[in-house]
Parts: C-alpha cells; structure tokens; sequence
C-alpha cells in the first residue's frame, strides 16, 4: 500500500518496546488515521529479539512490515538496529540507544558497527544512554526513544503527547513526558548539527 | 486499538458470555485474562484443556454461553470431548478457540487445526483483524444455538497480537446483551448421554446439521464476495479471482486492492455454491491460505480447478511479500544487506532465573534429560545444553519411563524428568502415577517457580492462587506422592538456590529405587516483583521455606 507510514521499533525483552508502539499506533489513530500494529509476545521476551511493526495511513490492510519497507526505524539497542535492516527501505531514517547488550556468549561486538549503521541507513540519531540518565529515569527510555524518533515521523506530536497521557503507566505521566521531550529536542539538535556539518 | 485476543473478550462479554475457561497457551492467553476482568462473567484457568472445555459444555447444557480458550496443541488434549460434543451438541452457546501458531513463534508445532473443524464435524469462523474477531465471536455463539453445535473460532499468532481498531462504542460504551437461553438444566438422555444407541442416533443428526451449514453457508453474513471494479457481466471472466480467509485476506489487499476477492469468514463447513459461482467468473483462481491446503484440497475434489500450493508455501506465515510473489505480482522491494553476521540472540532463563542452578547440576552429572514445555525448555540452549528431549505437555516423566524401560544398565541411573508447576498440574500428574503403578524407577524433578512463567504469570493448581489472583489451595507435593505409595525417603524438597543442597539431592535420589520426587523451589523473580506489589512475598516465601524444612531430601526429619 503506498500512502502508509511504516515504523518498526525493535529491542531486546524488557526494553519497554510494546508500550512505545502503543502510544505511536494511538496516536495514529488520535490524528484520525487508519493503523494496525504487531508484534510477537511469548518466549521471544526471554532475553530474545523484540519486534513491534505500526503502520498508519488513510487504509491499512497489513498489520505487518515487509523486507525493504520500514520507512523509520527505532532501535533500543545497535546490534539489533542492523539485525532489523532488511526491513527498512533504503535511505530509511533511524533512532537508535547507543548501549549494546551483548547476547549470551559474546563478549565485544565487531567493530565498525556505527560505520555499518550510517551505511544501511539514511538520516541517523544516536541517542546515548548517558544523555538519557541525566535528566529522566531509565524506566523512560523507551520513551525519550520515541520522542527522538518522532522527529521523523508524518504525525503530528501533540497526537503522541495526547496518547502519552492516555497509555502511561499509573503515576509516571510526568516522567514519560520529560523523556519524550527530551528526545525529541536531542534529536532535532543532532539532526541540525549534522546539517550545518553538510 | 484492540488486540485481537481483547477484540474476542469483547465480543464474548457483549454477547453475554456466561462462563469463560482455558490453559493458558501462547498466543491464545490474553483472551481470559480480559474476559477476567469482567465481574459479570465466570472466569477459570482449568487444569487443562481437556477440563477446560468439559467446564464449558456443561455450562452450555446447564444454559450458560461458554468461551473456551487454548492455543492449537491444546485442542490435541480437548480432543476426546471436543469429537463427541459435536454429537451431543448445546443448550446455550458453545465456542471454542483455537489459538494456531503459524511459524512456530512459541510452540512446538505448526499444526493446522483448521482440520479438528472437518474431523470433529464443528463449524469454524476465521477472522481478519480485530473488529473481525469482535463481530465473528458474537456470530459464533449465535451460530452455536441456531445449530445446536460447538462452534470454533480460529486464530493465529498474528491475528491474536496485531492491534487494530474496532467500530465505535454507542455513547455509553460497550453494551452486553441479553442471554437468549435462561439458565436451567433440562434431562434429554438421548442427547446429552453418548451410550452407542443414543450416539448412533445422534451421528446422523450431525450429518444433517452439517448438511444444513453446508447450504446456509451460501449466504452466511461472515462470507463475502468483493469485486472492487464491479461484478463482470452475465458470460464474461474477471481475469483473476482470489479465495482466502483471516489474516492472509490483509495480505492480498495489501498487495491488489482491486483483485476480486471471496473472503471466506466461516472456513468449514464450505459452501460448494458459492464457491462455484465465485469460481465461473474468474479466468484464474488462486486459493490463498496458510499451512495446510484446505480449501484447496475441498475445491479440486469438487473439481473446481486452482491454484494453491503450487504458488505458496505450505510452511511457515505467509507475509504480504510471500503472497505478492504467489500471484505473480512485482519485484522484491530493494533492500541493503548489513556487511557481516549479525550474531543470534537467543532466547533463553530470565538473568538470574533460580532454576538455572539445577540444569547446570544435571549437565555436570551427565545427566539424560526428559524435558518438557514451558520456560525450561529454555534448558536446552546454551549456556546449559541439558536438554535430550522435549515432546509435549507432561511427557518429560512418561517418556522417561520408556526409557527408563529399555536403556541399558549404565544409563537407567543416568535419566531425569525435570517439568515446570503448571506443567506437572496439566498432565504430569497422570504420569507420575502410571509410574509408581508400574513399578518403574525414574527420578522426576519438578522446577517448580510458583507461577505458570512462560506465559505471562499465570496461577495453577500449584501456586496457591486462582483465577485473579484470589487466594485458594496448593496442592501439597508430599502428600500426593505420598497418597501414590512414593515412601517418604523418595521424597525431597530442596531451595533453588542451594546450590550445594540440589547436587546432594539428586546425586542421593539418583542412587535409589523406584519412584523418586524431587521438588526444587524456586520463585520465579518476575512473579516475585508482582506478589511483593501485593504485599504477599513475605507470606509466600516463607510458607515455601517451610516445605522445604519439613520435606529434606532423604526422608522427614
């Protein structure tokens, strides 16, 4: 379907994946779209990879992403950003935390991983974990990971902020919200900074 | 946004469901524990599915619509109500999910249970996304009483975890129905008591109930026939037509909005007329539908000629790419390849998992390990590779016994059954007797975490709690196996994290005769989290510090 707008979030259990995609397929739906969204829960959330594909436009029909599809990718962890790349378009934009969590038995990951993500990918932001521990709980990074990614997206983000509010957890609206704000403004400065470099 | 496993809550609850039970089975899990917060609504985790859907048909007879839910293995245990509910039939409404796992992304295999519906003689209705799953579930127990027959309603991994967004409440929000049957059970042995004479009588009702769907079917509100650029006129051919259902229906709109399309939504009984008549205005017809080819094979013995699995793969999900290639539509999109291997991550214990003590002690023992389903069949990846075979619920302590039966001397010490809580509640009890019956010898270790893990923290028999988490009874190892004949010196219980005291314990009840139980207590630490947000930790730990006091490996104190 041309006309769709296709994020996949990826990560790795825990990692507060499933929550980031609900508040994006709400917020979808908030700015009047039509929009689907999937992902697998069971035994790939102990410790495995971590999915969740939104999809949103005027008429959706898939609530799947196909290879060479995504046009936004958000990643919660670098190597899981590159084992997702198939399903991005090329030239397909990209967020992704900085804080590789190596599988069991593997001690460094190869180098040259962020020169392999700035080749697979178009308009990167890399948002560190440390830019995150300053100002907002970790328990809100998948948030500040939304906020950062929202930059990219075609939605408007006072829809993300409204869903936001609607989905949080009990008591940690204020926190979520920081978080967004502050991704979405690490972001921007990224993105700006990386112009006036070109 | 609705999941589809909400979506069918939801149409359950609007339809008035009475009665909703289950096992907790990925991916069909979610649907009881919406329907459960329902106060309306009778809501059970049954010990099995078996149980689970004999709780439902008698609450049908007894006159109270029933939802009964488990993922596509679990109609495997349901199967020997589930073949003869069909003849005894319903008072209230019956249906049964069946939650299938194309892909294998939580099971063990990828069984079509599309074919317990033609086997079982039981109507089955299939839906595409969640409104679908609403609007189907509430046709279902319609259907249920108009047929006076179970009814399915079949899922899959993908339909029960995509979200998608349901038709607006009326202000007010979502309304429940009135019950069309009030509740009363009313004596008809000829119907409800399945002696041969009664059940011969009985079978032929089925084929005529069948006969009748058969007909109906034609012009059944789930089915429907779209042609986005108008019906060809009478005598002319659409060049292309497509027959599918569920969620590869979402596949082939998303690849051709304007194929003409029959979207089957009831997927058994099929109906040959409006099959045909779809067919004689198409020059091509494709048959799109994942794993087995059922509707295909029905069309070819009907000789309507397609093409099916020729085109698509009986394996595995079908995505919209696999589905676009099938039809002969496009290229593959573009796509950047990464420049090296990205290593795998596989699933595996939760960091810091108690039970992962015990599979390194079995692989430092050399151990032959029976497993079974559940978080430990995790045991088998690396780091702990202590796995030798995994079957089916409850098999890890009868398979041993097989075993056990023909290994030759060196190795019948060497072999362990080792089963999760919930697990041994759901059939490994059953086996555990068969043993001590049989006079076997066999070493059987239950991991047992206080919770049913694996999908989402379910309680069981077990683990002290129903249902919502309401306080009920445990079953107490010791006297059960006890109550079996096991001698109390068989019998052990031991902390998942003493280390030292799990060598001991099966090094001490390896080296013994006959039935030996040992129980390795172990909360599971995302079920501890959420009983310490309910102020019951304290309680629980140490009413399991206690058993393991009063049950030491090598007989009571």
């Amino acid at each position: 379907m041309s006309g769709v707008f296709n994020v996949l979030m990826v990560g790795v259990g825990g990692q507060g994946i499933v929550l980031a995609s609900d508040v994006l397929a709400e917020a979808a739906a908030l700015a009047g779209m039509d929009v689907k969204k999937s992902e697998i829960h069971g035994m790939s959330r102990r410790g495995g990879p971590v999915f969740s594909h939104v999809r949103f436009g005027e008429r959706v029909y898939s609530a799947v992403i196909d290879h060479g599809q995504a046009d936004v990718v958000l990643a919660m962890e670098p190597m899981e950003l590159v084992r997702w790349s198939r399903w991005a378009r090329p030239g397909a934009a990209a967020c992704y935390l900085a804080e590789p969590i190596l599988p069991v038995g593997l001690s460094e990951y190869p180098d040259g991983l962020e020169a392999e993500i700035s080749r697979l990918f178009g308009r990167v932001v890399r948002v560190e974990l440390s830019a995150i521990r300053r100002s907002v709980p970790l328990k809100v990074r998948n948030t500040a990971l939304l906020g950062a990614t929202s930059v990219f997206f075609d939605l408007g983000p006072e829809y993300l902020q409204q869903a936001l509010k609607a989905l949080s957890p009990r008591g940690s609206y204020e926190a979520n919200q920081a978080a967004f704000d502050l991704g979405r403004e690490l972001a921007t400065a990224q993105l700006m900074e990386a112009a006036d470099v070109e | 946004m609705l999941s589809g496993n909400e979506a069918v809550a939801l149409g359950a609850w609007e339809a008035a469901v009475a009665v909703g039970c289950g096992y907790p089975g990925t991916p069909s899990t979610e649907i009881l524990e919406a329907l459960a917060t329902q106060p309306e609504v009778y809501t059970e985790w049954s010990v099995n599915e078996k149980v689970a859907l004999e709780v439902g048909v008698g609450a049908s007879l007894a006159g109270g619509r029933a939802l009964v839910t488990m993922k596509h293995v679990g109609v495997n245990v349901a199967a020997d109500p589930l073949f003869t509910a069909s003849y005894l039939g319903v008072r209230a409404g019956l249906v049964v999910i069946t939650a299938d796992d194309p892909e294998m992304h939580s099971s063990q295999n990828e069984q079509d249970n599309r074919n317990y519906a033609i086997a079982a003689k039981v109507p089955m209705l299939e839906p595409s996304d969640s409104e679908e799953a609403r609007q189907f579930t509430k046709l279902a127990f319609e259907l249920s009483e108009a047929y006076d027959t179970p009814v399915f309603l079949r899922m899959t991994t993908r339909l029960s975890h995509s979200k998608s967004l349901i038709a607006p409440f009326p202000d007010g929000g979502p309304v429940r129905g009135e019950a069309p049957i009030k509740p009363g059970f009313v004596s008809d042995p000829g119907k409800y008591v399945m002696i041969p004479g009664n059940a011969r009588k009985r079978r032929l009702v089925v084929e005529q109930r069948m006969q009748r769907l058969t007909a109906d079917a034609a012009t059944h509100p789930a089915n429907r026939i779209e042609w986005p650029t108008g019906e060809p006129d009478a005598g002319a051919k659409a060049p292309v037509g497509i027959i599918t259902s569920g969620i590869p229906y979402t596949y082939v709109r998303e690849v051709d909005e304007d194929v003409p399309v029959l979207k089957l939504g009831l997927v058994h009984p099929l109906s040959p007329e409006l099959i045909k008549g779809f067919a004689e205005k198409v020059e091509t017809l494709y048959v799109v539908e994942e794993l087995d080819a059922v509707i295909e094979t029905q069309l070819k013995a009907w000789g309507i000629a397609c093409i099916g699995k020729d085109a698509f793969p009986a394996i595995g999900e079908f995505t919209p790419a696999i589905v676009a290639a099938g039809l002969g539509l496009g290229e593959a999109p573009a796509v950047v390849e990464p420049s090296f291997a990205v290593p795998p991550r596989w699933p595996g214990l939760c960091a810091g998992c108690p039970h992962d003590h015990v599979f390194n002690e079995l692989r430092r023992l050399g151990m032959i390990v029976s497993g079974d389903i559940g978080c430990y069949s995790l045991g088998v990846l690396p780091p702990y590779n202590a796995m030798d075979t995994l079957l089916d619920m409850g098999a890890s302590i009868t398979m041993a016994q097989g075993m056990d039966i023909v290994a030759p001397a060196e190795q019948r010490g060497k072999i362990a059954a080792v089963i999760g809580d919930s697990t041994f509640a759901h059939s490994g009890i059953t086996g555990l007797l068969n043993a001590v019956w049989n006079k076997r010898d066999g070493l059987y270790i239950v991991l047992d975490n206080g919770t049913t893990a694996m999908t989402g923290m379910q309680p069981n028999p077990m683990s002290g709690e129903r249902m919502g988490r309401e306080d009920s009874f445990s079953v107490d190892y010791e006297l059960l196996a006890r109550s079996f004949g096991i001698p109390a010196e068989n019998i052990g219980m031991v902390d998942a994290y003493d280390i030292g005291g799990i060598s001991n314990a099966i090094e001490t009840l390896a080296e013994r005769h006959g039935v030996r139980l040992l129980v390795v207590l172990g909360l599971c630490l995302i079920e501890g989290q959420k009983l310490k947000r309910l102020d019951k930790l304290d309680d629980k730990k140490s009413a399991r510090r206690e058993l393991i006091y009063l049950n030491p490996v090598g007989g009571k104190k």
